[in-house]
């Protein structure tokens, strides 16, 4: 779509995009080629020396059984909180939207953790699950489970994937609300007059017609558990037990800023990159085809 | 846009730099220190500036260990490296490494005139900074060493005498198993396990920690923990874990808030940790020497250093330099350090210090406090009890942070995490020979 | 998507008796659910450390509310907890208004002019969007640096403020803006920045209050950037330093404080969502689409 108005002159326009163009240049472009760059070196903390390595970071981090592992674990992570923020709140919209009053309470009420900061979230969650102090983990000890997701694989990871989770179920709860209200009424009337149960006309009407709101969301989620949940792993776990929950972005943390490898740490956002590149071709094909729905 | 400007100026009025020029040269002096230990290098500080008028050390707080490297390496890139940089015993090699970027603390002495004998220091202590020609590269400033702590009412209550021998492992066996048996939700505890449960242990029973002198002399070192003693160590302690008599808290000192609760027996913790548990625990506590295996040739040695020293940066003027011998002169003076040790539960770094404190009647009047001086002095350290000085070594540490978690959760036994751990660590020691080189 | 109305009955049939009922009790236990943990985060913030270490802690706060809040506040851990409020609120609005003012020109630019160069701009800007700052985090930090813009506010901000994301919303909302104005503001002989401040600016305040409460919860939810740009305590956000209060070495965690920084870090952007909660709902719907 173009407008058919426009202004003459080609100085000023170019004046207004400045701006942009220039903060995207100096703190995404260069920054962006510098990373590439230096996945071909294995420089010393201090800048004074640099050794020329070629694809060697690259083979360095691929030959390491723990650099693959983190890709299984950030998937496996990506797909739990996935999971747990959308099934959750697409139960609560389901709820909110039979409601004809208090349905607006109880909106207000369910996007506060949206607001919640990831890395405070994480604080909160390490408060309560804490091994010593937490009280849910003293009330599991009282029931006879030994809650330790300091050396418990397992437990860590559903640790951070509930912190991580809980802020978003806001959002999602948000998304699937909007998409249920604006779901026909005549359509839902028509099946309840033909009897079919609530249950039922949910799973077969209802759910395909909210589809292109899931699939928005399974794509948001996705991306979201992939780059802002480093303040929960940070505050947590720091990515144990054994690396359980050591995810991609905070391992180009952690090479880069607490081991001092810049050459790894630009190695792995390279791989990011084409990561975040393929994860955004995702999302715009199905945003094309929902801008067609 | 003019929010930035704002921004900008208040960023800039912010930063520490005076905005009175004066006669004074000034020692930027960056350090890891928050709360009490804060307090009390402030308080170094200000008797310093206020002792002669040539010099002003401006102290600045710069985050925990990591941070504070961090931003100095950052500093030093951008050219506004501090004079002098705090960096804990795991940096070590970093910093030598860092050739070009830092000035060795006997050099600024000699180029300064300033009296310097190295051999007022406690070997155990300026071994882990000195180079393999006995030179001092940095100047130790906070140094601790992992002791026993023992609860005796939960021994009491457990039916054990208080005064049980502890002194080897062997015969902590025996009592894990009293305690267990009695009911203790936690009968040991630790801090700090790369530190105590290995590089400490195979410094104890001298063996090696690494090749090449615990890598003191070449970047070419590998990792050598995986020895049957050190398998036997964390094998045991597996063991223990497995049983419930050895409750694992974490990475760090996670530990320490179970035993000054009460709920642990023993605990493995650096001497440093006294503060700590005299202000928090409500029960009669002890120190001991850390246990040792029985029957291990030249056990007990002397244990290893954890801890921080200052390192002096490269690019300033001689002016500064002088500033800062005369500041590290002060810091290692006699009644400086005695005050230091005294209040921190720091060890001495001299001798003479030491000598001041039991001099003073401090050990007396607070019994436990001097373990681990003796620990660390009684014996000559040997090549494989002087220090570690690896590359990388911070990330090796989370390796064996992971790999030892693995043998606490019965994945793995101890032999294969180790070996594990010895591999993935090499790998690292390679990728810091090669950013070296 | 169709906006919310609050008291319009719409929804699915079936929602009288005891179904009724049922919903609000499963709707009240999820809205407890996810309270809960805030719930205890403000009780830990008023009660004593020692309440605290020894478990289980009780469900009602205690009372050392003002002594808590005003130790964090004034003195903290590291750096007072006040510092870092300012240094957190100075950093949010300054993302959210840097982004605001330079996505409406340059969507301005894009729109209503034909240029050299246009497309080419509009797909750098286009692809910035798949350039998160955690995948350029050690060249990014090295720019900075380089600037000398560690420890400093624009350090905090500049890095983050160019998204594309708020370019693309200005792009379709101008795209809406009926042609008649513009062309009767040719006629008029008024210039492009007479059109922009006396008709865009006026149109667009829905969308950049909606933008900017998105925008502020952004900036102030940050954590690595800050993380890497602040090494001086002096310059920490609250998000960052919450984490820093906790102790490296033999120190003690101070929960009381550390749970009271918590409350302190999540009150400002809760009233900003909960007080401009339409405005809120309507940037995220629009923003994301």
């Amino acid at each position: 779509m173009e407008k058919r108005v426009t202004f003459k002159g080609w100085k000023l326009p170019l004046l207004l995009i400045l701006p942009q163009v220039f903060v995207s240049a100096v703190f995404f472009f260069y920054p962006a080629v510098q990373a590439i760059w230096q996945s071909m070196f294995i420089p010393d903390p201090f800048g004074l020396s640099t050794r020329f390595v070629g694809l060697g970071n690259f083979e360095y981090l691929f030959s390491n059984s723990h650099y693959r592992a983190s890709f299984v674990t950030t998937a496996v992570f990506s797909l739990l909180v996935t999971l747990c923020s959308m099934v959750p709140a697409l139960f609560l919209a389901v709820l909110a939207d039979r409601l004809v009053k208090g349905a607006g309470t109880y909106r207000t009420l369910l996007i506060w953790p949206y607001a919640i900061a990831p890395a405070v979230a994480g604080v909160l969650w390490l408060f309560m699950f804490n091994t010593r102090i937490g009280i849910v983990s003293w009330y599991l000890g009282k029931l006879g489970y030994d809650w330790n997701h300091v050396l418990n694989g397992a437990e860590a990871m559903g640790l951070v994937v509930v912190a991580s989770s809980w802020g978003r179920i806001s959002y999602n709860f948000l998304f699937f609300f909007a998409a249920l209200q604006a779901v026909p009424k005549s359509v839902i009337e028509a099946a309840a007059i033909d009897g079919a149960r609530f249950w039922r006309r949910f799973f077969t009407i209802v759910l395909p017609l909210i589809s292109p709101t899931t699939f928005f969301l399974l794509v948001v989620n996705v991306v979201y558990a992939f780059f802002e949940t480093f303040g929960v792993i940070h505050t947590i776990t720091g990515g144990g037990p054994q690396q359980s929950t050591t995810i991609l972005v905070y391992k180009v943390f952690s090479d880069g800023f607490v081991g001092q490898d810049l050459g790894s740490s630009a190695a792995q956002s390279v791989i990011l990159l084409v990561v975040v590149g393929a994860l955004t071709v995702v999302q715009f094909k199905f945003l094309e085809k929902r801008v067609h729905y | 846009m003019k929010k930035f400007a704002i921004g900008a100026m208040i960023a800039g009025t912010t930063m520490l730099s005076p905005l009175v020029a004066s006669a004074q040269t000034e020692i930027q002096f960056w350090h890891a220190f928050t709360g009490r230990l804060g307090e009390l290098v402030d308080a170094q500080v200000v008797a310093f500036n206020g002792g002669q008028s040539d010099y002003k050390v401006v102290a600045s707080h710069k985050g925990n260990y990591s941070e504070t490297l961090n931003a100095g390496i950052a500093a030093f890139r951008a050219g506004e490296q501090p004079d002098i940089l705090m960096v804990f015993e795991v940096g070590t090699a970093t910093m030598m490494g860092a050739k070009g970027a830092v000035k060795p603390v006997f050099q600024v002495m000699a180029d300064a005139g300033a009296s310097f004998d190295q051999d007022a220091y406690i070997g155990a202590v300026k071994g882990y900074y000195t180079d393999t020609d006995g030179q001092m590269l940095s100047l130790p400033f906070n140094s601790s060493t992992p002791v026993l702590w023992v609860n005796r009412d939960a021994l009491t209550a457990a039916g054990i005498d208080a005064d049980v021998d502890l002194s080897t492992w062997d015969k902590i066996g025996p009592v894990l198993d009293q305690l267990k048996a009695a009911g203790s939700t936690c009968p040991l505890t630790t801090a700090w396990q790369s530190w105590i449960h290995l590089e400490n242990l195979s410094a104890y029973h001298n063996v090696p920690f690494a090749t090449k002198d615990n890598g003191f002399a070449g970047l070419d070192a590998e990792l050598a923990f995986n020895s049957p003693l050190q398998v036997k160590h964390v094998q045991t302690m597996g063991d223990w874990a497995k049983d419930g008599k050895f409750i694992y808290a974490g990475r760090r000192n996670e530990g320490g808030a179970n035993f000054r609760a009460g709920e642990c027996a023993l605990f493995t913790e650096s001497s440093a940790g006294y503060a700590g548990i005299k202000a928090e625990a409500k029960f009669a506590f002890d120190v001991r020497p850390l246990p040792y295996w029985e029957g291990v040739e030249g056990a007990p040695l002397n244990t290893i250093i954890g801890g921080a020293s200052l390192w002096v940066m490269e690019g300033k003027d001689e002016a500064n330099y002088k500033g800062v011998a005369e500041f590290l002169n002060y810091l290692s003076s006699t009644p400086v350090q005695a005050q230091w040790h005294q209040d921190t539960g720091y060890l001495p770094i001299t001798a003479a210090a030491g000598d001041a404190t039991r001099e003073a009647g401090f050990y007396e009047a607070n019994p436990g406090t001097d373990i681990a001086v003796i620990q660390m002095t009684t014996n000559t350290p040997t090549a494989n009890s002087k220090g570690i000085r690896l590359g990388n070594f911070d990330q090796i540490r989370t390796i064996i942070d992971e790999e030892l978690e693995g043998v606490w959760s019965g994945g793995k036994d101890a032999q294969t995490a180790l070996d594990s751990a010895v591999t993935r660590g090499n790998e690292l020691l390679r990728r810091f020979e090669a950013a070296s080189r | 998507m169709a906006l919310f109305s609050q008291d319009e009955p719409t929804g699915m049939v079936e929602r009288r008796g005891a179904g009724l009922w049922l919903t609000h009790v499963l709707m009240i236990c999820g809205v407890l659910v996810v309270f809960f943990p805030i719930w205890l985060a403000f009780v830990a913030s008023t009660v004593t450390q020692a309440d605290i270490v020894s478990p289980p802690l009780p469900l009602i706060p205690g009372g050392h509310f003002w002594d808590n809040y005003s130790r964090a506040l004034f003195s903290g851990v590291n750096v007072p907890v006040g510092t870092m409020l300012v240094n957190s609120l100075i950093m949010a609005i300054g993302i959210a208004v840097g982004k605001i003012v330079i996505s409406l020109l340059s969507a301005f630019a894009i729109v209503y002019f034909r240029f050299p160069g246009r497309n080419l701009f509009f797909w750098l800007i286009f692809l910035t969007l798949m350039l998160p700052v955690e995948v350029r985090i050690v060249p990014t930090y090295e720019v900075v640096a380089s600037f000398g813009m560690l420890n400093s506010y624009s350090g905090l901000i500049f890095p983050l403020i160019a998204s594309a994301t708020a370019t693309f919303l200005f792009r379709q909302f101008y795209l809406t803006v009926p042609d008649e104005l513009a062309e009767a503001a040719r006629v008029d002989g008024a210039s492009p920045m007479r059109f922009f401040w006396d008709i865009i600016l006026p149109m667009s305040r829905t969308n950049i209050a909606a933008l900017f409460v998105i925008l502020f919860i952004y900036g102030w939810n940050q954590y690595l950037w800050p993380l890497l740009v602040t090494t001086d305590p002096e310059m920490n956000t609250i998000v960052m330093g919450i984490k820093q209060m906790f102790p490296s070495g033999d120190d003690l965690a101070d929960w009381p404080v550390i749970m009271a920084t918590s409350i302190l870090a999540m009150v400002p952007p809760i009233f900003v969502v909960v007080s401009m909660q339409k405005l809120f709902i309507r940037g995220l719907v629009d923003s994301e689409k």
